[in-house]
């Protein structure tokens, strides 16, 4: 319905299945992107996994101007998962450009940049020069971080203001544009069919879910900006309904995004929906992880005998 | 930078809880250099996320040994591992020591399993000198013989006086410093608990020493990407900037970082 269905031949058995996926403008070789704050801004897993190999690189969030993040500790390592609150740190669009777009453009993988703000001015700032910067091949729309005191995390829990900041952002940029929705609202099918009328080429899901963990020696919290958000195979579960509910109201592309491991991961996310995945937290336990996600989706379709990943999109058999 | 899929050789109780897990990283161990680190991926942990960060005690060819402590869920479980048992590695990472400057008289400052964390420092100076060693007691106090048989001159302190001077080891430094030291520049090195790089870190800047300390951090990704190691370093301004502990550290000249913070 949504995917652009290639052809409905069953694979031979020797042809290897096609792993390329459209969202909106933008066509990945293959539905398997780094998630943002994760991955850096490239070259820090270069030496390890073969860029090239990968959907896309999502990079840690930009702002229009440097930031510093927040104090320490800023992560804990919880049951299956990680609390964050590093406070999006980042070099500002400038700092981005200079010293990293040289590095990624010698890469033919593309960059999705995530961009935030404060105000809806300053989202409309980064999208704009974001526009003019050559080899940026799409913008994913921070409004879920839960971790700035101000702004962010709101623009993702109030319609209202999710809207505003959509609306801003579409007409400041041409780019692919891909809203990253929070998980911890009531009604993720609204915020799913406000990012598609605001014309969204694409929305991806879920942000991390917010979170705190105390130490009861000292009854301090884990984390210097007492709550974070929750990421890991401990989201994954709560992902899964999501995207599923998200797909089910729209007909722009889903990325589904929470605690992939493994390939079996990854093929829920398909299966309820979604067009592509990210992979995040698991980057750090494993670097490799997103390349041997995508190499076991490659198996998982020869042995179903399809021909392309987009036969598997949203065919989840329900009761 | 690799990501090596390694063989336990074997490993061993050296002393109070402190163990020896030697490996075959053929990829990663040649190219450790002195004050570098692993990350380990503690096998029969899947619901822990995160690797565990390691100095390297010892590298020789393509064997590469960590000294640690059993102290947590993470080495508790990595006391269960027998040769021939594998575990993913990335490394070498982190800066490391730099090489000495010339005609300096080296000094080395350690805690706990930080001795071992400098094992590589002692081997690879060009001259030997004053190795300060403290510890809770006795059995904190490792690799002694190793040292002295590297040619260093291995002073030691434990709080409890159940070996060598008691009390804690920057009083046997500041002795040293009273009465022992000559007027050759002194450079020194020092891995152990926070509180201890500290202080040393204070006298170093006092007494006009090149001072270089390996800190502790909590750690995530160990690669740079995710920043949660970081901490405040002055910059060229006199500002402060957060660096990475595992990228731009572990190792940083005392001068460099924002010891009293708030």
């Amino acid at each position: 319905m949504k995917a652009v269905k290639l052809c409905g031949m069953k694979s031979n058995g020797t042809t290897p299945p096609d792993l390329s996926v459209s969202l909106g403008r933008l066509t990945l070789k293959t539905p398997v992107m780094v998630a943002s704050g994760t991955f850096g801004y490239g070259p820090e897993y270069a030496d390890l996994v073969d860029l090239n190999q990968l959907g896309a690189i999502v990079v840690k969030g930009i702002a229009s101007q440097s930031t510093r993040g927040n104090a320490t500790p800023r992560t804990y390592e919880t049951a299956s998962g990680l609390i964050n609150a590093i406070g999006l740190p980042n070099p500002g669009v400038d700092g981005f450009v200079r010293e990293y777009m040289p590095f990624l453009r010698q890469y033919e993988v593309p960059v999705i940049v995530n961009i935030w703000g404060k105000t809806v001015e300053e989202y409309e700032d980064v999208a704009r020069r974001f526009s003019e910067v050559d080899g940026i091949a799409g913008l994913e729309l921070n409004v879920s971080c839960p971790n700035i005191k101000e702004g962010s995390a709101l623009f993702g829990t109030n319609l209202d203001l999710f809207r505003r900041v959509l609306d801003a952002v579409r007409n400041a940029t041409p780019l692919t544009l891909i809203p990253k929705l929070a998980p911890n609202v009531s009604d993720i099918k609204a915020y799913a069919r406000a990012a598609e009328a605001a014309g969204a080429d694409a929305i991806s899901l879920i942000n991390s879910m917010p979170a705190m963990a105390v130490d009861v020696k000292t009854r301090k919290p884990r984390l210097a900006n007492v709550t974070g958000g929750l990421t890991g195979p401990a989201i994954h579960p709560i992902a899964v309904k999501l995207v599923w509910e998200a797909a089910g109201a729209v007909s722009i592309p889903v990325i589904g995004i929470g605690g992939i491991t493994q390939t079996e991961d990854a093929l829920e996310f398909i299966i309820v929906g979604a067009n592509a995945v990210q992979v995040g937290t698991a980057s750090f336990t494993h670097p490799a992880t997103a390349l041997e996600v995508t190499e076991g989706i490659r198996e998982y379709l020869m042995a179903q005998g399809m021909s392309s990943v987009n036969d598997l999109v949203g065919t989840v058999e329900l009761p | 930078m690799f990501a090596e899929t390694v063989k336990v050789l074997h490993q061993e109780e050296v002393q109070g809880g402190y163990r020896v897990l030697a490996l075959e990283a053929p990829r990663i161990a040649p190219g450790v250099r002195p004050g570098q680190f692993v990350h380990v991926r503690v096998p029969h942990m899947e619901h822990a996320v995160l690797r565990r960060p390691f100095s390297v005690y010892k590298a020789d060819g393509e064997i590469l040994q960590i000294l640690y402590k059993d102290v947590g869920k993470g080495t508790r479980t990595m006391t269960y591992l027998r040769p021939g048992d594998r575990l993913s590695l990335i490394g070498p990472l982190g800066n490391g020591y730099p090489d000495m400057q010339a005609n300096a008289r080296p000094i080395l400052i350690a805690g706990g399993y930080g001795m071992a964390a400098l094992y590589l420092v002692a081997r690879t100076r060009p001259v030997q000198g004053v190795a300060f060693f403290g510890g809770a007691t006795a059995p904190d106090i490792l690799c002694v013989d190793e040292f002295r048989g590297l040619g260093w001159d291995v002073r030691i302190t434990t709080q409890d006086g159940s070996l060598g001077r008691k009390g804690i080891v920057t009083d046997a430094l500041d002795i040293w410093w009273k009465e022992e030291h000559e007027g050759a520049p002194v450079e020194a090195y020092a891995c152990g608990p926070n509180g201890m790089l500290k202080a040393v870190a204070e006298r170093g800047m006092e007494r006009a020493w090149t001072t270089w300390v390996s800190v502790d951090r909590n750690m995530g990704c160990g690669v740079g990407a995710c920043l949660t190691c970081v901490l405040k370093v002055y910059d060229e301004q006199g500002d402060w900037v957060w660096k990475r502990s595992c990228k731009e550290g572990p190792v940083f000249e005392s001068r460099e970082i924002v010891w009293n913070e708030k």
